[in-house]
């Protein structure tokens, strides 16, 4: 298939229509509207159904309601829409509805500005919701990477019947790049959910899909059964890029929008002679904790970026424990480090490390 | 020779009703299960049960169902509806669901034009939290947080529900009834029967507020409740039909 040049958003929208998702429901924020833009116009050539929802709120609950009758189902947002659909999440994190959330992360806390910006890192891989549980989160770092991982969201999703989330930014939301789309899903091969679906008690007992049980013991089942089935992908769905990590010394780690942006900063390090190499967790959740472990046995130390305050910075402690120091660089607030100024901050601290 | 003059209709799973004695959920659930079952649509058919007193409703209803986020049952359904437009969706919702946290579903719903069915108990009080003030609450009337009586200055007024609702282009039947006489709860079926038939015929949205008692959280016994309701509540929320683009069967 040939290459062409597309957006972030457009991607991952024409991305979701090829995996087979009909139906996509959406409120307008900076710096995503142009993909339910790119959905109004294109849902319809295809038969789809593309609804712009009065709320961030009233949306979730439709991804619910589609969810339920066995439909893929999407929506895309940026932080603060991503924040008002929490409660909407955990709902179908514990009915176990499949569905595929996008959020555009910008600038924040609060109103923030609508820069590229990673602080939705926790939000998303810890919970972010009330109660017990998980998503599966996506960090694509190009626009080619996102198209693969949305098609792969939605294909966890059903597999696992949870909903899963595309974390990107304003940056990947905004840039073009040259990708090569898969081919149309023949929407007769999608996973069958005929045996928990919402289609009507015709010849059966009726289907419930519920987030609820007033009895403890019941509902402490079904948080056993999340618990079973977390585990099943923490096993099954780990996925990380290493970059010249063979004969490093030093390891940046960094996801999304910065893990290309260190990947640059490894080729001027490795000019300079330096031996750098990248680790990037594609998957956010379920974390490469094991593989990032391994390497702590073999370098000198690591060297965390993100355009948070330290938030994977956690998880890369929980890794790599207290076997090798773990320096750490940032910008906020909508700010995007250049790969100049994350490679001069990593002399500094090999500087520093060396006296 | 014996007779058969009444059975429970095929829409209730027959499953105990655990609603308080004189509690009118158990009629209203009744008459969307004899409807349903006339038009023939149960096994088309998804519940959306609410937050509140009604939250089990999915588990009286003999169809497929789940329960809604508070309030976001009619967001919901029209997942659901805009989904599998072949299937017939309803949502049971009270007046705390409905009227205070809900609105903006409700309202956009109905404006809309979701091909969705919505019936809405109004028994001016929260029930399953234990009696607090609703946004249907009676000025002057004592609830739990309202212990001097609801005042306007400080509570706002009772919200009327239809009469916001009846300006939206997109509902193709809209009714308040109630339920505490056996012709109101005719009256009502028929409501309810023309709501459904809003969504089977594909006009548009259709919504039927029934006016219920609360005598746990009232604080008197059901016969009592139901002369309340006769004395207080009508002429605060007059019945009646406000929008009906269904017709008339022939």
């Amino acid at each position: 298939m040939e290459k062409v040049m597309v957006k972030g958003t457009e991607a991952i929208g024409e991305a979701a229509i090829r995996a087979g998702c009909r139906h996509f429901f959406g409120y307008p924020i900076t710096p995503q509207s142009e993909l339910p833009e790119y959905m109004s116009k294109r849902l319809p050539e295809v038969g789809g159904v593309f609804l712009q929802t009065e709320s961030e709120v009233a949306t979730v609950n439709m991804l619910y309601g589609a969810a339920c009758t066995g439909t893929r189902v999407m929506t895309s947002t940026s932080s603060p829409g991503f924040s008002l659909m929490m409660e909407g999440v955990s709902y179908m994190a514990c009915a176990q509805l499949p569905a595929v959330f996008v959020n555009v992360v910008r600038g924040g806390p609060g109103l923030g500005d609508i820069q590229p910006a990673q602080g939705d890192y926790w939000q998303a891989t810890k919970g972010g919701g009330h109660g017990d549980y998980k998503l599966i989160v996506l960090a694509p770092s190009t626009v080619q990477e996102a198209v693969d991982l949305t098609v792969l969201a939605f294909d966890l999703a059903d597999k696992y019947r949870t909903p899963a989330l595309i974390l990107a930014d304003g940056l990947l939301g905004q840039m073009m790049e040259p990708v090569e789309f898969p081919e149309f899903r023949d929407l007769e091969t999608l996973p069958d959910h005929s045996s928990w679906a919402l289609t009507g008690a015709n010849g059966r007992k009726p289907h419930i899909v519920t987030s609820f049980d007033i009895d403890p013991y019941v509902l402490e089942k079904m948080n056993l059964e999340l618990v079973e089935k977390y585990k099943e992908i923490e096993k099954n769905e780990v996925r990380w890029e290493e970059f010249k990590t063979e004969d490093a010394e030093i390891i940046i780690t960094a996801f999304g929008t910065v893990g290309r942006i260190a990947k640059s900063v490894v080729e001027m390090a490795r000019k300079d002679g330096l031996k750098i190499g990248l680790f990037r967790p594609i998957t956010v959740w379920p974390f490469p904790y094991k593989p990032l472990e391994e390497l702590a046995e073999k370098v000198e130390m690591f060297f965390d970026v993100e355009m948070n305050m330290g938030q994977m910075l956690e998880d890369v402690r929980l890794a790599v424990k207290d076997k090798k120091p773990i320096a750490f660089y940032s910008r906020m607030g909508g700010v995007v480090p250049t790969p100049n100024e994350i490679y001069e901050a990593l002399k500094k601290e090999i500087g520093r490390r060396v006296k | 020779m014996k007779k058969l003059l009444y059975k429970m209709p095929e829409s209730l799973s027959g499953k105990e009703f655990t609603y308080c004695p004189g509690c009118h959920h158990g009629i209203i659930h009744r008459l969307i299960a004899e409807v349903v079952d006339e038009l023939g649509i149960r096994e088309k058919t998804l519940v959306v049960a609410p937050i509140g007193c009604s939250v089990f409703a999915y588990q009286f209803f003999n169809m497929d169902g789940t329960i809604a986020a508070h309030g976001r049952a009619p967001a919901v359904a029209t997942g659901m509806k805009r989904a599998r437009p072949d299937l017939y969706v309803f949502t049971y919702q009270g007046d705390g669901d409905l009227a205070a946290i809900g609105t903006a579903e409700i309202m956009h719903a109905a404006n809309r034009g979701e091909k969705i069915t919505t019936i809405f108990v109004n028994n001016a009080i929260y029930g399953m939290t234990g009696g607090q003030m609703a946004p249907t609450t009676l000025l002057g009337m004592k609830t739990t947080t309202t212990p001097y009586g609801r005042s306007a200055e400080n509570d706002g007024y009772p919200m009327h529900m239809c009469e916001f609702l009846k300006e939206a282009k997109g509902i193709a039947y809209l009714a308040r009834t109630k339920v505490n006489t056996p012709q109101d709860v005719e009256k009502t079926k028929k409501a309810i029967k023309k709501a459904f038939l809003a969504q089977v015929k594909g006009i548009g949205f259709g919504l039927v507020e029934v006016l219920s008692t609360c005598p746990t959280n009232w604080g008197i016994d059901p016969i009592s409740a139901n002369k309340w309701l006769e004395e207080h509540m009508i002429p605060e929320y007059p019945l009646g039909v406000f929008i009906d683009k269904v017709g008339d069967e022939k």
